[in-house]
């Protein structure tokens, strides 16, 4: 049986590897959740993280920020060392799954991308023209411009996730983990949120890893796909990687995968890794038609 | 009411406030109001322990407020904050209600700790109080942006190598220092008042972090010159004074957003 684990990006990528991931493993509360994870991200790619509820997204993500200790296997972020618990901050910038943001929060989106640049520094943050620069080139890079002195916790969920985005940006790190960050977007939102992750990716050379459990919406951007279930990863070029044969191996079960007008629908035959109580067909990284 | 006498009390009640207002705007945005009702309630039976003790109150403040933070820190670790704080209390609740069935003679003493006392404060309460609010004012400035950060979202906080667990000791610790300085004053039961009502008005009114602390310290201020005013005046507890100018403060500053965010509408109303 093949191994899709092994299965990585192309091997005569030209760019520097961003994020190398190696036989991965993470356990959570006594059971394995990652078991023999392995994966590489070049520079200014954008690669979806494909995975149903409970696969491990999370947890992949978090492991590779350095929250979460591994229980195996290394990460290596840019030509950097790989990583155990990290001291001080790392070069990776991440939107995690859930930021509640208090409405009456005294922080107007600004402030939140500033704290981006230097919210681990001691000391006040005094106004700067170097500081306030950095700012404004984020915030009209990720269209945040119209609402950046806006009290934070009062913007839309949409125009968080754009602030969110930059303040993970803004100190330019090489990486960019973002966790479920369309789950709560309109398509027409989401679309936007793609497109702009798309264009980052490509002008400011940043690697881009993002979560989601559909792969539709990356679909027109994203050249790279990581797909988790099992505990196991497949990864590489979408079109090589989205395919029956490379994902049933992954499910250990058979997996049709169908292309209806530029869409992508995963089905799981009954009895497959996806509970599914019903017994039906599951359909798994595409919407239900 | 400027008095020789008296001028120890304005002194002390300055510093006291300013120390109130700066970390009461981080007990307001880390949503710790319950932490800061829950120390100086549990920080003053150690007031009790002490006399008991024939020690200085100040010390007892002291202890048991450390006490309280490694109370709340430690098994608040996992979660489940609100339990700890509460556990703590009334551990530290159920050890002052025997210190003080063991020590009925203090009770004058123990009643200015509980409503707050400003007058007899001497020259070395002064020195000591300008010199823990250097402290405090200074280990605010320092952890200003970490802790602004950890207590927007512990998630943002720890991508960016800010360990939560250990802003969290920060915070109780300077919520600890705060609690000590301002209890003598306003007393056990009305240092909340100053903790939240002064940060509650100001973030209402102020959109920026910097601008909403200098705000929240000088609320604070305002409060604590106008109750020892009204109170010297009046003969009624200081902590009345405080406990109801807080409350107004916060009604206040709820009451000018409300008009803002009204003369907003009616501006883009006008306007279209
Ligand atoms: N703190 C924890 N303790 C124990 N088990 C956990 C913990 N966090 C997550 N898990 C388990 O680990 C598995 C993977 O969780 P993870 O959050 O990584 O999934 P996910 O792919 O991000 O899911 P979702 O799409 O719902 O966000 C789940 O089965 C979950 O129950
Ligand atoms: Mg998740």
């Amino acid at each position: 049986m093949r191994e899709p684990g092994l299965q990585t990006s192309d091997p005569g990528g030209e760019g520097a590897l961003a994020l190398e991931v190696e036989d991965l493993r993470a356990v959570l509360g006594g059971r394995p959740v990652l078991n023999g994870v392995s994966f590489a991200l070049e520079a200014g790619r954008f690669c979806g993280l494909i995975g149903s509820n409970g696969a491990g997204k999370t947890t992949l993500l978090r492991t590779i920020l350095g929250l979460q200790a591994p229980a195996g296997g290394t990460v290596r972020i840019g030509a950097g060392p790989a990583a155990g618990p990290r001291r001080g901050p790392p070069a990776v910038g991440y939107v995690p799954q859930r930021v509640l943001l208090d409405p009456d929060l005294p922080l107007r989106a600004r402030d939140l991308v500033a704290l981006g640049l230097d919210g681990h520094r001691a000391g006040l943050p005094l106004p700067s023209p170097a500081r306030r620069r950095q700012v404004d080139e984020m915030l009209a890079a990720v269209g945040a411009e119209a609402f950046a002195d806006q009290r934070v916790g009062r913007l839309s969920g949409g125009q968080q996730q754009r602030v969110l985005i930059a303040h993970a940006l803004v100190r330019r790190p090489p990486l960019l983990l973002l966790d479920e960050p369309l789950s709560s977007l309109d398509p027409g939102s989401a679309a936007e949120i793609v497109a702009l992750l798309g264009r980052l990716a490509a002008v400011q050379r940043v690697a881009i890893l993002l979560s989601a459990h559909d792969i539709n919406p990356l679909l027109g951007e994203m050249d790279r796909v990581v797909y988790l279930a099992r505990g196991r990863a497949a990864s590489g070029p979408v079109a090589e990687v989205v395919r029956g044969d490379v994902l049933s191996d992954l499910y250990g079960h058979h997996v049709d995968v169908l292309r209806v007008h530029g869409r992508v629908l995963v089905v799981v035959a009954p009895g497959g890794d996806v509970p599914d109580p019903a017994g039906h067909a599951t359909v798994v990284g595409g919407r239900e038609a | 009411m400027f008095a020789g006498f008296m001028l120890h009390t304005w002194l002390v009640a300055t510093v006291v406030a300013l120390v109130a207002g700066v970390v009461g705007l981080f007990v307001v945005v880390r949503g710790s109001a319950f932490a800061a009702h829950a120390l100086p309630l549990g920080a003053f039976p150690g007031a009790a322990a002490a006399t008991l003790l024939r020690l200085p109150p100040g010390v007892g403040l002291a202890a048991f407020a450390l006490l309280g933070v490694a109370g709340i820190a430690r098994l608040g670790r996992r979660g489940a904050r609100d339990v700890a704080t509460a556990l703590t209390l009334v551990t530290l609740l159920g050890l002052g209600a025997l210190c003080l069935s063991l020590t009925s003679e203090y009770s004058a003493a123990i009643y200015a700790l509980l409503f707050g006392q400003v007058l007899g404060i001497s020259a070395r309460d002064v020195v000591v109080t300008f010199a823990l609010g250097a402290v405090a004012l200074a280990a605010a400035a320092l952890l200003y942006r970490p802790l602004l950060l950890s207590s927007v979202s512990p998630d943002l906080a720890a991508a960016q190598g800010i360990a939560q667990g250990r802003m969290d000791l920060w915070f109780l610790g300077l919520l600890a220092l705060a609690t000590v300085m301002t209890l003598p004053v306003v007393g056990a039961l009305l240092v909340f008042s100053l903790l939240v009502g002064p940060p509650a008005a100001a973030r209402a009114v102020a959109g920026r972090p910097l601008a909403a602390t200098f705000l929240s310290a000088g609320i604070a201020l305002a409060i604590a010159w106008a109750a020892i005013a009204l109170a010297y005046v009046s003969n009624w507890p200081v902590g009345f004074f405080v406990g109801t100018l807080g409350a107004a403060a916060y009604a206040a500053g709820r009451g000018a957003a409300a008009w803002r965010s009204r003369r907003a509408r009616q501006a883009v109303a006008g306007a279209a």
